[in-house]
């Protein structure tokens, strides 16, 4: 498959572009932060969402999506990471659509699928419990109960965890952290007696919670996939989020880029536009040089997932390694280029410095991929 | 079966068919290469039936009109042959800068009669060629050329030097930027020539390197004789020439990294490093930078497959070769620093049968070269700031 958007795809860009970058450009996150929103997104924005189709994106058409793929997925949270775009896109139509789409059952996919292609239902994947991001090293426990199972422990970093109606649970039902094997993932209402929930407000300014499960009883329909077998089916999820998320570091690393490009252009400094230093010239050049890169990586990410989601995982790895080393540089650089009034809050420049921390640590670091690479390469 | 499906399965059991195995081992140095020319030689039977299948079938230039020499394909039924080559670590049948490098220029500025007369001996290797661009005092500054190129009726007489002309000593021929008109700016003097390195007044001098090796020479000419059709494109107008050729040489040397065939980084340290009782290599931090670096040789390779479908696309800027450029010969200079690192003490033998006569060390340094040659990466970076992101002043 050639290395380049297809028509179709570019044309779902531009709308993306459009909409997003019209009804929700930086500015949008601004006023939700400032009026500390006890959404964190706009509910009205979400519905143009699923009009628009964003919502049932990874949806098969059947349950009324439009059984899109990967691609498609990255090419809008590209445009969503330009804008710093707060929205439930991430974790219910990109993580919890490829959950239900590719573990659910007939029933589940009935019941859940439908709902989050028309955006009346939001939900969020619960995963991460200790400071990094170590799917293997699930410690809550899932404990078989009567017809089900009860389910304890803490989760750290839910996105959309505080607003989310349903969530997706990754529960140890069998083996020790550490193990591979042994998870079971669960559907698990929100309002769940035993479920406790925590917003925490983050450094971006984006939506996520950390979650507490106090003997929370699941019934056996409430399982997702196989039991004790989920760690497969987490792990493919996991790499279409993390393809996701490394698109929408691509749009946070190119904006940041742009915008400071631009500032070089005009901002004036010992008589000259500081653009003519070759100092911040050649900085520059770098950086454009790593940013197609790292589109290059993305794409190839987000095409090998909708091959294979299994087989990708290399180059998904690749792909979320090199976002978080670019993204980086690109808001450091974009930071340190615009001096002082890079350090304001009244510029934009830093609310991206902030999201990229965020993606950066969201489904494991560039640490965490460099070094799955080195396992995955065996040395 | 689609047609293209039909061209793999074809293309596949031809290779497999016609690949001797010797030719299907990554290249150790650069003597496993196969330059052709007038003198050619060939290191071993395998390599001479290989190179001479391939020629047969138009693919040492896959991607050539019939007419010339090549194999007529399409985008993607070369992208098929080099996927397929690949799959079986196929080696490059012919190395040439006819090929990498003046045959495109050839094909966009040159007229029917050099076209006819240059193309289908270079798809041949019949042919080697070398590029007299860089002068002593010129070097990136490559339009401060000072080499004159004199009127004389229907010739012109040469007289000048250039430098860091690789493997001039082996040429048969020269394509080479000469200053037609002095008066004029910078630019705007100069003309594309082809000639023969056997003409009258051509003396080469190799120049010995820090790697104690070295593919360059210098260059003299002393009323040299060459008739003006020899001139590609027109008159004074070579630089038009001269530029288009840099992209096709940029995106060469940025490529260079992966041509060599080189085993994994990780598995070389781990064969003089040893791995601890978890399979991991014994040592934390290069671990770590091996780790970093294949994220980035693994991002690169994709940017490098973008490049060419951006191409095909007509969607790929003309100065992107310069940040590929840029970016490729950084990594590779990486790569050979961690070479080095996992040989360790080893690696540092310079004259021993043990080491190849300091292979490793000899390749270490010879990348230092990588991005100085074909213009340094300052003077990449240059154009893409000044072309791609359009800087003031740049």
């Amino acid at each position: 498959m050639a290395l380049v958007l297809t028509e179709e795809q570019t044309m779902l860009r531009d709308s993306a572009r459009g909409l997003i970058g019209d009804k929700a450009p930086v500015a949008h996150l601004r006023r939700l932060r400032d009026e500390r929103d006890a959404t964190g997104f706009s509910r009205e924005l979400w519905k143009s969402f699923a009009e628009m189709g964003f919502a049932g994106l990874l949806v098969p058409e059947e349950f009324g999506g439009s059984g899109l793929g990967c691609v498609e997925a990255g090419v809008v949270m590209e445009e969503i990471g330009r804008n710093l775009t707060p929205s439930p896109q991430l974790s219910t139509a990109i993580l919890a659509a490829s959950a239900l789409a590719r573990g659910g059952s007939e029933a589940q996919k009935k019941a859940y699928l439908p709902k989050l292609a028309d955006g009346s239902l939001i939900a969020a994947l619960a995963v991460d419990e200790g400071a990094k991001h170590r799917p293997a090293k699930i410690a809550m426990t899932a404990t078989r109960a009567g017809n089900g199972f009860k389910l304890k422990g803490d989760k750290a970093l839910v996105v959309d965890g505080h607003v989310a109606d349903l969530l997706i649970v990754a529960a140890r039902s069998a083996g020790q952290p550490g193990d591979a094997d042994g998870l079971t993932l669960f559907l698990v209402d929100s309002k769940a007696k035993g479920v406790a929930i925590e917003r925490t407000v983050m450094v971006d300014a984006h939506n996520a919670a950390r979650i507490s499960f106090d003997d929370v009883e699941v019934n056996a329909d409430q399982v997702l996939g196989e039991v004790d077998r989920g760690g497969a089916l987490l792990e493919a999820v996991l790499n279409v989020g993390r393809a996701a998320v490394a698109a929408e570091m691509l749009g946070v690393a190119d904006e940041a880029f742009g915008r400071t490009v631009s500032y070089l252009k005009e901002r004036k400094q010992f008589g000259k536009l500081i653009g003519e230093f070759q100092a911040l010239q050649h900085r520059a050049a770098h950086l454009y040089t790593e940013i197609e890169i790292l589109r290059a990586a993305v794409l190839k990410a987000l095409q090998a997932v909708d091959a294979d989601a299994v087989q990708a995982r290399v180059a998904v790895s690749v792909a979320k390694a090199k976002a978080g080393t670019v993204a980086t540089l690109a808001v450091q650089e974009g930071v340190q280029m615009h001096g002082g009034m890079g350090m304001t809050d009244q510029f934009d420049i830093g609310l991206f410095m902030k999201r990229a921390r965020v993606l950066q640590e969201l489904l494991g670091d560039s640490a965490y991929h460099a070094e799955a690479l080195a396992e995955w390469k065996k040395y | 079966m689609t047609d293209l499906d039909t061209f793999r399965a074809e293309t596949r059991a031809w290779l497999e068919a016609n690949c001797p195995a010797e030719m299907r081992t990554p290249m150790q140095g650069d003597e496993d290469n196969f330059w052709g020319g007038r003198n050619a030689k060939f290191t071993s039977e395998a390599q001479k039936v290989w190179f001479e299948r391939m020629r047969d079938k138009g693919w040492t230039v896959p991607d050539w009109p019939t007419q010339y020499g090549g194999g007529g394909l399409d985008g993607a039924r070369h992208k098929i042959l080099r996927e397929e080559m690949a799959a079986i670590g196929a080696r490059s049948p012919l190395s040439s800068f006819g090929i990498w490098m003046l045959g495109p220029a050839l094909l966009k500025y040159g007229n029917e009669q050099q076209k006819a007369e240059h193309l289908p001996k270079i798809a041949r290797g019949e042919i080697r060629w070398c590029q007299g661009y860089s002068e002593p005092n010129a070097g990136s500054d490559l339009a401060s050329l000072q080499t004159r190129a004199e009127s004389d009726g229907n010739d012109f007489i040469i007289n000048g030097s250039k430098i860091w002309t690789s493997y001039a000593n082996y040429a048969d021929w020269i394509f080479c930027l000469v200053r037609t008109d002095p008066s004029a700016k910078k630019h705007d003097g100069i003309s594309f020539i082809l000639f023969d390195m056997t003409s009258k007044g051509v003396t080469t001098k190799p120049i010995l390197l820090i790697s104690g090796k070295s593919p360059f020479c210098e260059t003299f000419f002393d009323n040299v004789r060459v008739p003006k059709s020899h001139v590609v494109g027109t008159i004074n107008r070579g630089w038009d020439v001269a530029k288009y050729l840099l992209q096709h040489e940029r995106a060469m040397i940025s490529g260079m990294g992966g041509r060599d065939g080189g085993r994994p980084l990780g598995q070389v340290a781990a064969d003089s490093l040893g791995s601890d009782d978890q399979g991991r290599l014994d040592d934390p931090i290069l671990r770590g930078q091996i780790a970093t670096f294949d994220v980035d040789e693994a991002a690169l390779a994709c940017a490098a497959e973008r490049a060419v479908d951006l191409a095909k696309a007509g969607q790929l800027h003309p100065a992107f070769s310069s940040a590929m450029k840029y970016y490729g010969t950084e990594l590779n200079k990486r790569r050979h620093e961690i070479l080095m690192s996992a040989g360790g003490i080893d690696a540092l033998e310079w004259e021993s049968e043990r080491s190849q006569e300091g292979a490793r060390a000899r390749a270490w340094l010879r990348t230092k070269a990588n991005s100085i040659e074909g213009g340094t990466s300052e003077v990449m970076l240059g154009i893409v700031a000044k072309r791609i992101l359009d800087l003031p002043g740049a």
